[in-house]
């Protein structure tokens, strides 16, 4: 499913309309990326939260050629299920 | 960052109150969850894509006790990060 068979099913079921609907579903996905691009976390109750990890920097080899080449440090983004959401997808509400 | 924050700053910038952006924002996870429960999966361009994987049944061990105890399959959510939103993080 996509952004906008989603928008589609939750329209109508709110008192707006389907382009504020779009609009509203594309700033919050708006406001969790500038969190993390900012280093902040996201909770979402019952959904799950939204963090960034740091990775060291480390030296890996290119497979073709066995060359070291040096990998710099980062930040990677991840999602963690809420228990919530874990036991909804088991059965068990 | 929680889900306050996020309606908080939507009502502002739209104007639409935050009693009506609340309820969107609820539905929108809402509706996510229904949609892994049914084993489907949703690609948000630019963000990333929520799937179900499904874990195999293994054998573990009880820590205090040594015995081995099978936990059963189980599907966990996932969430996959878009190549635009790495970037966005690492700061590229």
């Amino acid at each position: 499913m996509t952004k906008a068979e989603l928008v589609d099913l939750i329209t109508g079921d709110t008192g707006l309309n389907r382009r504020d609907t779009v609009t509203v579903v594309n700033l919050i996905m708006e406001n969790i990326g500038n969190a993390l691009a900012s280093g902040d976390k996201v909770e979402l109750r019952g959904f799950g939260s939204f963090k960034v990890k740091s990775r060291r920097s480390r030296l890996a080899r290119n497979p073709r050629t066995g060359d070291a080449v040096d990998v710099p440090a980062k930040r990677v983004p991840y999602f963690k299920a809420s228990n919530e959401l874990k036991d909804r997808l088991n059965g068990h509400d | 960052m929680t889900k306050a924050d996020i309606v908080e700053d939507i009502a502002q910038r739209t104007g639409l109150t935050k009693k009506e952006v609340a309820e969107t924002v609820d539905l929108f996870l809402d509706k996510i969850g229904d949609l892994l429960v049914d084993g489907k999966h949703l690609e948000i361009r630019g963000f990333g894509t929520f799937k179900v994987k499904e874990r195999k049944e293994r054998m573990a061990r009880n820590p205090r006790t040594g015995d081995s105890v099978p936990v059963p399959s189980r599907k966990v959510p996932v969430f996959k990060v878009s190549k635009m939103l790495k970037d966005k993080v690492a700061g590229d």
